[in-house]
């Protein structure tokens, strides 16, 4: 009987040093794994031009896209700006932005200081288009190519990244 | 005169709030089951994150749009995957972790009867 209690404790501690020791290696932060292949419908107001986009009139060329999620208060977008700027020369792929709970003069300051890489700028005042696409932070960048969302990464962009959207592309 | 008339459209206005008590309700209702995906520990109901914020509008909005509680779950399921829910939908996924507390009261359930019925003997 004492055996058969050691035993059964023992089976019950491996069990559960197992599962701890498995979890260590998992990473503390979530990231969704979200169902949206394809591009959400939404209509938008723009930054520059001052008119409401349909999703549907955005991406609608044969050609990849990049939606770059961004806003001025954001400081790892300036960081990822530079990259973006270097992608918009290339002419397969269009770059456009999702400007995110900004005000609208800094958005304006930042796109002047730091150059437009962004075909359109779409206007996010109170985060809901955001949600539509499943983000959840700035900077997001979905990669789209006939209207379906092939890569989405979280977080700025680095130049390891863009050589992956660059792969992509060509 | 003047002054009652007003005070009577004031009363009326304000007490037309009341009639939004129930979606009020059912938005808070939500968003405590709704995980906030930046501050981890938090709900959305009790998170200031950008993230929380935008996502009480859109639950308001759904709401309005005549969406159930159920079917705005879903769709943000879609988006954000089960996690972000508090109380997770019976499906394949979580038979394990709705069935195991009552496998778990059984098999002590069973224990407990062995014992008796050796006492017995």
């Amino acid at each position: 009987m004492k055996n058969r209690i050691i035993y059964l404790l023992l089976v019950i501690f491996i069990f559960i040093f197992v599962i701890f020791y498995r979890g260590l290696n998992n990473p503390n932060s979530y990231t969704p794994n979200t169902e949206i292949k394809s591009i959400p419908e939404f209509a938008s107001e723009t930054l520059i031009k001052k008119k409401t986009l349909n999703s549907k009139d955005i991406f609608n060329k044969n050609k990849f896209y990049l939606l770059n999620i961004w806003a001025s208060w954001c400081v790892p977008c300036r960081d990822e700006h530079p990259f973006l700027i270097n992608l918009a020369k290339s002419e397969k792929i269009e770059i456009i932005g999702l400007n995110y709970k900004d005000n609208l003069n800094n958005a304006e300051k930042f796109i002047n200081e730091l150059g437009n890489p962004y075909s359109t700028i779409l206007l996010d005042r109170d985060g809901t288009k955001a949600i539509e696409w499943g983000a959840y932070g700035v900077p997001e960048t979905f990669l789209i190519y006939e209207n379906k969302i092939i890569k989405k990464y979280i977080g700025p962009l680095n130049s390891k990244l863009v050589d992956e959207i660059e792969n992509y592309i060509e | 005169m003047k002054f009652l008339n007003f005070f009577l459209v004031i009363t009326i206005l304000f007490n037309f709030n009341l009639l939004k008590a129930d979606e009020i309700m059912l938005q808070n209702k939500i968003a405590k089951n709704l995980r906030c995906l930046i501050c981890q520990g938090q709900s959305v109901y009790d998170s200031d994150s950008e993230f929380a914020i935008s996502l009480k509008v859109v639950v308001k909005n759904k709401i309005n749009e005549g969406f159930t509680e159920d079917q705005i779950y879903k769709f943000l399921t879609k988006k954000y995957g089960e996690w972000i829910l508090y109380d997770p939908q019976f499906n394949k996924n979580t038979y394990f972790l709705w069935f195991m507390p009552l496998l778990t009261f059984l098999f002590g359930g069973v224990i407990i009867l062995k014992k008796l019925i050796n006492i017995k003997k």
